[in-house]
């Protein structure tokens, strides 16, 4: 069987620091027509616990990143991914949208998400996965994106026993994937989850 | 650095990402990168069903208005500049097409400014150009765009820098492990052989298919020029049959 070569993937290039434009225009002032996502991923139907996670980015010097934009992918509170490599797909939760975008505020550098805690997924080995947002950070500085793991401070049987956490991260840097929860008598409740770019206690980027 | 175990997942999902024709995180002559590329090595991480699902995207979504740039956010006449037509084809890397993926593109205006918060350049805005457009790509993974040709503009990096004309390219394809944003080039733009963000790829062939070619044929007669600037994103995973016989 005589096989063609492959192609090679096409290479990426920064979004630079205008990236509202194509990615977020509600913040450039353009009104789309064309749908867009935001950082509200739940309807009030969506079934699973009220979240809001929220974070800061730091660089190299100590400075909050203000022009970044970030991407999230979630399973619906009972971990099914509309998609059709779920098998679970066609009962996952019309009420949740699964994928958003937020941008770091120009301002106060501080982003923030407005969800359903995911339920835990099963992979397709059969092995169960801590409730996770799976994220993809984009920004000016950054020739390509990098993709990184939300998990929750509050789940710890969950995530000693997942995966990703146990098997792929070594375990001084674990606690870079895991958010926060906030002391607050809020509905939703607050998760905190910073990143870190470079140096002590970077975060976790992974190389899918 | 401790060695990693084997990942425990089903070798199931993407080829993997070939660096080598992936820009370096940090390059010194694109000078944002000193304090953001991360200095700690990616952790690999076999594709689990969390990154080979991704989101999904319905016609319904889309006005086609967002094609067409040069009407898009026009006020009260056509945007100034180079009428232009972006023509391509997003494939994986095994040559399967990929349709009804969404592609997003932004670029500044044809005096090379943005319509941006953060963009102080003195060349002027146009109030009917916004440069923002998106797509699907149609059942042969073809996309079109209809804008102006954006021009260069300098940018904060070393004494004398600019970029050369370019279009930022947003794709999906199937997953959110395909998930790639880039850049496109026009060809024969002499400040392409200067740029450090392109730079920034090792590898000067992986450089050049981020070059649009100039397409005569495409051209519109007393309309527009056209460009192609053909996508390829990460295929599926292959399992290998080749031992066994035909009809098992």
């Amino acid at each position: 069987m005589s096989k063609d070569p492959l192609h090679h993937e096409t290479s990426s290039q920064t979004v630079g620091p205008f990236v509202h434009i194509g990615l977020y225009p509600a913040v450039s002032g353009i009104v789309a027509r064309s749908r867009t996502y935001g950082n509200q991923l739940a309807t009030t139907h969506a079934y699973g616990q009220r979240i809001r996670v929220e974070g800061q980015i730091i660089d190299g010097n100590g400075e909050t990143v203000r022009d970044a934009l970030l991407e999230f992918w979630q399973a619906d509170g009972h971990g099914r991914y509309a998609h059709p490599a779920d098998p679970q797909a066609e009962s996952a939760d019309v009420g949740l949208s699964g994928f958003g975008r937020s941008v770091t505020n120009p301002d106060t550098g501080t982003w923030t998400l407005e969800s359903i805690k995911p339920g835990a997924v099963t992979d397709l080995s059969q092995q169960p996965m801590a409730p996770h947002i799976n994220l993809a950070l984009f920004a000016r500085g950054l020739n390509i994106h990098l993709h990184s793991r939300i998990y929750f401070d509050d789940e710890v049987e969950a995530n000693a026993l997942d995966p990703v956490l146990q098997h792929c991260v070594p375990a001084p840097r674990r606690q870079t994937l895991i958010a926060r929860r906030q002391e607050t008598t809020q509905d939703p409740c607050v998760y905190r989850f910073d990143m870190v770019l470079q140096g002590k206690n970077e975060t976790v980027f992974f190389d899918l | 650095m401790p060695t990693q175990p084997e990942t425990p997942f089903l070798e199931s999902g993407f080829r993997r990402r070939d660096r080598s024709v992936q820009p370096r995180l940090l390059w010194p002559e694109y000078k944002s990168t000193l304090n953001r590329a991360p200095t700690q090595s990616l952790i690999p991480l076999s594709p689990t069903l969390s990154e080979i699902t991704g989101p999904t995207f319905s016609p319904q979504d889309i006005h086609l208005i967002d094609r067409d740039l040069l009407q898009n956010a026009r006020i009260d006449r056509d945007p100034l500049g180079e009428r232009t037509l972006l023509t391509g084809r997003v494939i994986d890397q095994d040559g399967t097409p990929l349709c009804a993926t969404r592609i997003e593109i932004w670029q500044a205006n044809a005096a090379g400014r943005y319509q941006h918060v953060s963009d102080n350049y003195q060349a002027p805005l146009d109030p009917n150009f916004s440069g923002y457009g998106c797509c699907l790509t149609d059942e042969s993974g073809n996309y079109e765009f209809l804008t102006i040709r954006p021009g260069p503009y300098p940018f904060a990096n070393g004494a004398n820098t600019w970029r050369p004309s370019h279009v930022h390219f947003s794709i999906f394809g199937p997953a959110f492990a395909t998930r790639l944003v880039t850049q496109m080039y026009f060809e024969g733009d002499p400040l392409i052989r200067d740029c450090p963000m392109l730079g920034s790829i090792p590898d000067r062939s992986a450089q050049s298919r981020l070059v649009a070619a100039f397409d005569m044929e495409r051209s519109r007669p007393f309309d527009c020029l056209a460009y192609r600037f053909d996508l390829v994103l990460r295929g599926p995973k292959q399992t290998h049959f080749e031992n066994r016989p035909d009809g098992l």
